[in-house]
């Protein structure tokens, strides 16, 4: 690799031919400030915030775009420096509404934390405010453009790393507004509701339709039985909430935080991820017999299904019939365990804690309510849920833990890995090989199906037939698999898809982690790794192992894919219009 | 798509284009300007048509189309009328010029009329001005007017 030499203040150093004087700084341990900068993902130079002195240059340049060359001398703080991105600051504040005190990114907000930083203690310029009408009409993306800075980081995520574009910036100058296209709602354009645009946005211009209120009201009605269940990847960023750090898990606290806020119910989503595990593994083995409708396509993740629904109609015989896990749980809970406990589902109050924005949409979707009435009645995000413990003046961080209730409560390691890219595919893997053989799997660690790769591929023999398997995460890279598999120039038996890049410990309704974080630490690997630590730790490791979820399937469902099983946990796919 | 926007001969017209230009570097704006060109404003079948055409979300079209002033999003009338309000001509009364437009066709800036005789547009700088102030009509130029010429001029181009 070619090394250029330079000097940052007064610091001599070597990066490779190539590397911008942002990142360059950064190895040297020079903080430059950013704002529309997201590593690998927007890297524009518009919001002018990395604004540094290059020897020789006319002006000062953006560093994000600035590539290093052999001698540079460099100065990211002078006093011309300082003044250029505090002016900048102003101007862009001179238009932002600074509605600070009742924003739900305070404290998290990187324009905020900047002003701040930069020494913004007056704006000079007043500017025009825009006015404009906040779209609340999708299910789970709220969209103000009055907080919007125009910095294009969500546009980049929609467009280039999820291949959708629902977004873009129109009109121009001062109207220039990102919104959908002829200014519609999200819920009316090819949105996906996977909400990686808020993970991506640094204010408050994009962020989760808040549902926290239908919670609390629905805990303090005396009449309703309160049913929570929290998915995989939440229990490894909820404490993230809480200053603990990235990586973290937490999942006794946040049982224990579940109770106190007053839930009647606490079970896991990843006991019904076991059962996907058992309904989809069923589905796979059976179409493989039958050589039909493959490669049989996972559907735990909304975001993906919308997706699919909207690009790939043509595929929809291929998704697996599978509803995804939480749903599965809503109508567990309202059918079986409303039997078993002698309820009448019409009490019974079901709420999903997700790493995702895009259950929202699904828990509304009408084909999904197997008792009559909703499987799931509210879908709360990570950042939901730690927003209610701290409006309950619970200290988190001293709780003590505490388990999950019996028996949808019951879980292996199996399930909690399907918060992680790959996971699904291992854990149908661990159960399908075992099936199939008749004999224990030696390794249950399929590490090829792991890491960050865009997409996976593995071969597992299975009996007579070696199954080929892929996983790919983020609908970007779905399309470029989705695509090889339509033109015929791929074939498997056998895919995972996650509508999120990482899948869903980086889900949209995951705790946002500043870009200037996200610099330096790869929040996917880290929060795999707590979900990977989470499943060693665990006794039973394999879905088809789990007794509650045998016991569910001699008590009440029969055998997998039964009929009971069909009309509880699988649904069907509805086409969607590409725009 | 409806058969009466994407008529056949214009359809395979833009498709020609399409086809030219869709492997080269930039192939947006070209395409872009015949389609405008072909049906006069860019009806969102055809940008539809174009996203799928080139592999690209409808949102890069339209935020194009909003950007750029010759893009149109809605049928223009026969007739545009174009009031310069660059600096000269605004110097020189062109706000005057353009408010008895307004009430001479009952139309605001922007707006076209409802039989698409006239689109009313407040224009840049038109280049013309040493006759400011200067209205545009299709090609025809009028300039160095005052509002009581407007009645007469428009009458011109009123539909028989």
């Amino acid at each position: 690799m070619e090394m250029v030499k330079l000097t940052i203040d007064g610091v001599q150093i070597e990066v490779p031919k190539g590397t911008t004087v942002l990142e360059a700084a950064r190895s040297a341990h020079i903080h430059i400030p950013t704002l529309c900068y997201l590593k690998g993902i927007n890297e524009i130079g518009a919001c002018r915030m990395c604004l540094v002195e290059v020897k020789g240059a006319r002006s000062l340049q953006a560093s994000c775009v600035f590539p290093v060359g052999e001698g540079m001398e460099i100065r990211t703080n002078t006093p011309a420096i300082r003044e250029a991105r505090k002016t900048n600051m102003e101007l862009i504040l001179s238009n932002h509404d600074r509605k600070c005190l009742t924003c739900v990114r305070s404290e998290n907000c990187e324009l905020q934390t900047l002003s701040t930083q930069l020494g913004v203690n007056d704006i000079r310029y007043e500017g025009e405010q825009g006015n404009y009408a906040v779209d609340e009409v999708s299910t789970s993306i709220v969209r103000d453009p009055n907080k919007c800075i125009l910095c294009r980081r969500c546009v980049s995520t929609c467009r280039e790393v999820q291949g959708i574009g629902a977004i873009g910036a129109t009109e121009r100058g001062f109207n220039t507004i990102i919104e959908p296209v002829y200014s519609k709602s999200l819920a009316d354009v090819n949105c996906i509701n996977c909400g990686q645009c808020i993970e991506a946005c640094p204010v408050g211009a994009l962020r989760e339709k808040d549902d926290t209120d239908k919670v609390w009201d629905a805990i303090n009605n005396p009449d309703l039985h309160v049913v929570v269940q929290t998915a995989p990847a939440v229990r490894v960023a909820l404490g993230e909430e809480f200053g603990m750090p990235i990586g973290t898990r937490v999942t006794g606290k946040m049982v224990a935080a579940l109770r106190r806020l007053g839930f009647d119910r606490i079970f896991d989503t990843d006991f019904t991820a076991d059962l996907t595990i058992m309904e989809e593994g069923t589905e796979l083995l059976g179409r493989l017999k039958k050589g039909e409708n493959l490669p049989l396509i996972t559907s735990c993740s909304p975001g993906w299904i919308k997706y699919c629904e909207h690009n790939y109609p043509e595929l929809l015989d291929n998704l697996s019939t599978c509803k995804s896990p939480h749903e599965m749980m809503g109508a567990m809970v309202k059918s079986y365990y409303a039997e078993k406990t002698n309820q009448d589902p019409a009490n019974i109050y079901v709420v999903s804690i997700m790493p995702c924005t895009a259950k929202k949409f699904e828990s509304q979707r009408p084909e999904l309510q197997a008792t009559g009435y909703p499987d799931v009645d509210a879908v709360l995000t990570t950042r939901e849920l730690a927003r209610m413990i701290k409006q309950a003046g619970i200290n988190f961080l001293k709780l003590e833990d505490e388990d999950f209730d019996p028996i949808l409560g019951d879980s292996t390691g199996a399930a909690v890995i399907f918060g992680a890219t790959g996971g699904v595919m291992e854990a149908a893997l661990r159960t399908v090989a075992e099936i199939v053989t008749g004999k224990p799997l030696e390794n249950l660690e399929i590490h090829a199906v792991r890491g960050l790769e865009g997409v996976k591929e593995v071969e597992i023999p299975l009996g007579d037939i070696t199954v080929k398997a892929a996983v790919a995460h983020g609908t970007g890279n779905a399309k470029a698999l989705m695509d090889k598999v339509v033109s015929g120039e791929k074939e498997y038996h056998f895919i995972e898809i996650m509508g999120c890049p990482g899948g869903c410990v980086t889900g949209g309704g995951q705790p946002i982690v500043p870009a200037q974080v996200q610099m330096d630490v790869d929040v996917r690997a880290k929060r795999a790794a707590a979900i990977y630590d989470e499943d060693r730790s665990l006794p039973v490791r394999k879905s088809h192992e789990n007794e509650s979820v045998k016991k569910v399937y001699d008590e009440y469902l029969g055998e997998p894919n039964s009929h009971r099983a069909h009309e509880l946990l699988h649904t069907h796919y509805t086409p969607r219009n590409k725009f | 798509m409806t058969a009466s926007i994407l008529q056949d001969e214009k359809l395979m017209e833009l498709k020609n284009t399409i086809d030219e230009f869709k492997d080269k570097e930039g192939p947006l704006m070209p395409i872009m300007h015949k389609a405008q060109e072909l049906y006069g404003y860019l009806p969102v079948e055809v940008q539809e048509y174009i996203a799928k055409a080139l592999d690209i979300p409808l949102s890069d079209i339209y935020g194009v189309a909003t950007f750029y002033s010759q893009f149109t999003l809605k049928p223009q009338g026969k007739n545009t009328i174009g009031v310069c309000m660059g600096t000269a001509c605004y110097v020189k009364g062109s706000q005057a010029i353009l408010d008895e437009i307004v009430r001479e066709i009952d139309l605001k800036p922007g707006e076209t009329s409802d039989d698409f005789n006239f689109t009313l547009n407040a224009t840049r700088c038109l280049g013309a001005c040493g006759l400011a102030p200067v209205i545009m009509i299709n090609d025809d130029v009028y300039g160095r007017l005052v509002p009581s010429d407007i009645k007469g001029i428009i009458s011109k181009y009123r539909t028989k």
